[in-house]
This record gives structure tokens, C-alpha cells and sequence, in this order.
């Protein structure tokens, strides 16, 4: 019994796959584990519905389908993932490029029943396909805890600073550990984010200025001065020029 | 069997009663007295002073004749395009030779002959005819381009697969609300692959947005809220088709679904003296944006505004509030 987890933003849409589902029941044993309207629902109840495969529209409110999928890929038991979309020429290159399951609407119940047999055995896919069939960055990073995905807005990120495997995001508020890496980190987010140090990228908007330490023994070097935090993070000799050209930039 | 005709645009005479062809008409006439004037006189200053002295008696002639040519171009646009030329002449040439007899009797003496003031005044206007003429047809490409364009980018195919798939979802479940949105669709489609160069009747078109809304109520049900405010829209007035609806469709395309919560969508479509208003209002989301696409669409319906109405169209958008809205404007034209 394959335990099937709709997101569509659509009622209609939603009720039809219901309805192929049953349609194909005898065929492929399946169950509908849960449904949701938006991304963010689908965050939220996805993790608990032990839901074995996730039909996954692209285009939804509140998050997208490709970046709702990098986030659940961090979960211990992640579903396998078949995307639907009606039409979207970049999603449907990437998805080919990178051996995702995807469907059109309007889809077939035999198309439907070989993509969740096909899906059953192969399992979540991987989360490097994943990322290069996004085509844009993240608007959240994520935590996976059990049962339970944290998503921390990329807006509210002050800094992100890698320590041994992990990278630590701070916020304002708090400090979350994520695993991933500082460099893909970078690249994803060049725009708001400023590399400050080997280890540290600053969000830009959250620079409020720079201060000179050091002198006598030590050696002098310039340390950034967060908006809303106390902590001051060192910049490096090497990354000075740039930054400091990078903000001068900032209107 | 009907073959497929080469020449798919008739000709037709430029449409008198628009500004901007009243415009071309005086600059036309004005500069051609200049390369008279500059002609028959040695020095500019002398020429100008010529110019000065045959405008004033130019002038008010073709004021005269513009005005009568508007007033005419209802019997005009039902004549066939030669005879409508030779009808054209003729009004030219008895205005210019009535207008020629009162000046000489009643102002001064010293205008050119009645003989050369006709075949001046045929002259001109032969000129200024094969000059539309050209003007027409160097546009209609253009006017090919805008009905392809109408064809292929009007409706997006994310809206025909998503509303066939909730037609499928609904076939079960409710087959008559099925039938209707098909019925609905199949209008739609129908205006689309209609002659985008004839004018449709602003009664068709608002028609045509009610349908297009209740396929996508189907789909959004509460989260599209749209309000309608026709009270004051002229049934009668006349506009290029399919012009309102890409609008309210990329207003529910950016400005609702893209929102998790209901959107607020207004039409609104008022007669103010001889113009035609519509203004479409939605949410203005930054997230979903107003993308590339939009700016397209937009772009599109511009163009198509311009060469129904040359400059006596106006679209305009702005965002103010937390709302994107687009305002069009139109002249008031009637059956």
C-alpha cells in the first residue's frame, strides 16, 4: 500500500488526482495520507503522514514545489517526490536534465499508476538534482528535526559562519545548525550575502558599519558591526578590498 | 471553395474623425504651402512672409474640410475605398470652390483663380489620400503581427491545461457545472481565433470577462474575490477585442494566485464625455512580481491600442498601496 501525499493549490486539482488514485487502486494499492494547499502546509504535514510518495505541484502560493522538496529531502524518511505541473517549460527541462518524476495536467491514470510504482521503488531523490533543477534561491533554509521541519527566512539571516561539519545561521533571535556547505551557500546566495571571511558570510543589509581593533602587539583589522546583535565578526586581510567596495556600492 | 485570399486587409480610408489624423492633414498641408512659398520667392524671409499670407486663407479652408470629412465619415466607411476617394475629392473640391467664391466676394479680391484653387485643392488631397494609403499600408504587417500575437500569447497555456483539469475533476462530480465551463472555454477560444482587426462591442467583451471568471472561479473558488463595477460601462461603445480580458487575466495570474490568502480583484469600466475608462485593480504581491510576462501582454495591448486609435488611446499602470492597476482609455466609438 503506497501512502500518497497531495499538494496542489487548486481544489479541483486536488479532487481529480483523489479521484485517478481510486481509479488506479486496484492496480497500484495506494492511499491518500494527506493533502495541503501551499508549500508551508505542506511543510508542516508532510513530516507526520508518513506519506511514502508526495504528488507535488509546481506552482503553488507561499513556497514552490522545487524548493519545498529541497527542504523535506532533509527529513529522515523523505517521500519520493513526482512533480505536476500543467506547463512550465524551464521546470520540465530541469526536471529531464536531472531525473525527476514529473506528470502534466491534465494527468492520466495510466501515466499515474507507472510514476507511483516507478517512485515507490526508487525512493526521495537526491537532493544535488534537486538543487541544480532549482532555478532560483531559496527564500528559507532548513532544519530537519524529526518529525519537524524549522525553516529559517533567508531575510532574517544576519550571518552564516561555518564550524566543523556544520554552518551556523543566526538570526536576531537565535542560532540554528545546518548542514550544508558554506561554499554551495555562497553560490546560491551571492546577491544579500557578502563573503567576509574564509569562514563567514555576512547578509549585507544587516551591516551597520566597521570598526578598527587590535593595535599594539596585535595585529589592527577591521571587525563588521551588526544591525540588532552585539557580536562583532572579524573581517579577513584578504576579503577587505572587497567588501569594503561592496558596500560602498550600497546605496 | 473559398481559397485563401493573398490580400487579407482591404484598403481603407483613414479614419477622419481621429485626431491624429487631422494632425498629419494640417502638418501635411501647412508644409507643402511652405515648399511653395519657398519655391516662388527668393530669400526665406520673403517666403515666410508668403506662407504667412497663404495660410490665412489656407487655414480656415481646411478646417472646413476636415470638419465635413468627419461629419461624412460614417457614409464614407460604406462606400466602397475608390469611390470613397473620388467622394472625398469631391467634398474637397466643392468646399474649396464655395469657400473660394466667399472670400472674393466678401473679403478680398486678390486670391489665386477659381480654376487654380480646384486643382490645387484636388491636387492636396490626391496627395494626401495616396499618402494614407501608403501610411495604411506599410502598417499592416503590423496589424498581421498583432492578430498572430492575439492567437498565441493571449490566453496562457498554464490557464487552458488548469482549467481543463478542473473540468475533468468536476465532470463526476457536477457534469452540468462540466458543461458550462466548457461552454465557457469554447467562447473564450472562439473570440480568440475571431478577426482580431474588427471592433467588438464593449456588451461582448465585458461578457467575455464574466466567463473568463467564473473558469477561474472554478479553479481558486474563495481565494479570487472580484468586483465588478459596470453600472456606468456603455454597452454600445466599440473597442479592439480581446483587450480587457488579458488584463483580468494577468491580474489573477500575478496578483492572486500567487497569494495563499483571497485576493481582491476590482473591474471597473465608466463612460466620461466621449472617452471610455476601464481601470483593473489587484493585489500587487512582490513575491509572484510583475514579471517579464506581464510587461509582454501589456506591451501587446498597447500596440494594438495605438493602431486602432493611433494616439487617442492611453494605457497606464501604476502601483500604489499595495495595489497594481492598469488604466485604459479609449475614444468613445459607436455601431
Amino acid at each position: 500500500m503506497i501512502r500518497v501525499f497531495i499538494a496542489d493549490d487548486e481544489a479541483p486539482a486536488r479532487e481529480r488526482l483523489r479521484e485517478l488514485l481510486e481509479d488506479i487502486s486496484a492496480e497500484v494499492p495506494n492511499a491518500v495520507a494527506g493533502e495541503a494547499r501551499n508549500g508551508l502546509e505542506a511543510l508542516e504535514r508532510l513530516p507526520a503522514s508518513a506519506a511514502h510518495v508526495l504528488l507535488l505541484d509546481i506552482r503553488m502560493p507561499g513556497m514552490d514545489g522545487l524548493e519545498l522538496a529541497r527542504h523535506l529531502s532533509g527529513l529522515e524518511e523523505a517521500p519520493a517526490v513526482i512533480f505536476v505541473t500543467a506547463h512550465d517549460k524551464h521546470a520540465i527541462e530541469a526536471f529531464e536534465l536531472n531525473a525527476l518524476d514529473y506528470l502534466l495536467k491534465p494527468v492520466r491514470a495510466e501515466r499515474l499508476a507507472s510514476a507511483l510504482k516507478k517512485a515507490a521503488a526508487t525512493g526521495a531523490p537526491r537532493r544535488e538534482n534537486l538543487e541544480r533543477a532549482a532555478g532560483a534561491p531559496r527564500e528559507y533554509l532548513s532544519v530537519a528535526e524529526r518529525h519537524r521541519i524549522v525553516l529559517v527566512p533567508v531575510r532574517d539571516i544576519l550571518f552564516l559562519r561555518a564550524e566543523q561539519k556544520y554552518v551556523t545561521v543566526r538570526t536576531r533571535e537565535r542560532e540554528h545548525l545546518i548542514e550544508e556547505s558554506l561554499v554551495a551557500l555562497e553560490r546560491e546566495f551571492s546577491g544579500p550575502f557578502v563573503r567576509i571571511h574564509r569562514n563567514c558570510l555576512v547578509a549585507r543589509a544587516a551591516i551597520r558599519g566597521f570598526e578598527r581593533t587590535g593595535g599594539g602587539d596585535e595585529e589592527a583589522h577591521w571587525q563588521v558591526v551588526l544591525d540588532g546583535v552585539t557580536e562583532r565578526l572579524p573581517v579577513s586581510r584578504r576579503q577587505w578590498p572587497a567588501v569594503r567596495e561592496l558596500i560602498a556600492e550600497r546605496p | 471553395m473559398p481559397s485563401i485570399r493573398q490580400t487579407a486587409y482591404p484598403d481603407v480610408l483613414p479614419d477622419f474623425r481621429n485626431l491624429a489624423v487631422m494632425a498629419r492633414v494640417l502638418v501635411a498641408v501647412n508644409a507643402l504651402a511652405l515648399t511653395g512659398a519657398l519655391y516662388t520667392t527668393t530669400g526665406v524671409l520673403a517666403a515666410l512672409e508668403h506662407f504667412v499670407y497663404v495660410a490665412a486663407f489656407l487655414e480656415p479652408l481646411l478646417l472646413i474640410q476636415l470638419v465635413a470629412l468627419s461629419a461624412a465619415s460614417g457614409l464614407l466607411a460604406r462606400v466602397p475605398y475608390w469611390g470613397a476617394c473620388l467622394l472625398v475629392m469631391a467634398i474637397a473640391a466643392v468646399l474649396a470652390g464655395t469657400y473660394h467664391g466667399v472670400v472674393r466676394a466678401f473679403l478680398v479680391q486678390s486670391v489665386p483663380s477659381l480654376g487654380r484653387t480646384l486643382a490645387l485643392a484636388i491636387l492636396v488631397t490626391g496627395f494626401l489620400l495616396a499618402y494614407f494609403y501608403l501610411h495604411t499600408k506599410a502598417f499592416s504587417p503590423a496589424l498581421a503581427e498583432a492578430r498572430l500575437q492575439a492567437l498565441q500569447a493571449r490566453i496562457r497555456p498554464h490557464f487552458l491545461f488548469n482549467s481543463l483539469n478542473a473540468v475533468l475533476a468536476l465532470i463526476r462530480r457536477d457534469p452540468k457545472r462540466a458543461e458550462r465551463a466548457l461552454e465557457d472555454l469554447a467562447d473564450l477560444f472562439r473570440t480568440l481565433m475571431a478577426d482580431a482587426r474588427q471592433f467588438v462591442r464593449l456588451a461582448d467583451e465585458i461578457s467575455l470577462l464574466e466567463r473568463y471568471a467564473d473558469i477561474e472561479q472554478l479553479r481558486l473558488g474563495d481565494r479570487l474575490r472580484i468586483t465588478w463595477d459596470l453600472d456606468a460601462a456603455p454597452s454600445d461603445a466599440l473597442l479592439p477585442p480581446m483587450v480587457l480580458q488579458p488584463l483580468l487575466e494577468n491580474a489573477v495570474y500575478h496578483g492572486v494566485e500567487p497569494g495563499t490568502g483571497a485576493g481582491d480583484v476590482v473591474v471597473r469600466i465608466e463612460r466620461r464625455g466621449d472617452r471610455v475608462h476601464a481601470v483593473i485593480e489587484n493585489p500587487y504581491l512582490e513575491a509572484g512580481g510583475q514579471r517579464a510576462g506581464n510587461r509582454m501582454a501589456l506591451e501587446n495591448i498597447r500596440e494594438r491600442l495605438a493602431l486602432f486609435f493611433d494616439a487617442e488611446a492611453r494605457l497606464e499602470t501604476r502601483i500604489a498601496n499595495g495595489r497594481y492597476r492598469v488604466d485604459i482609455e479609449i475614444p468613445y466609438r459607436r455601431t
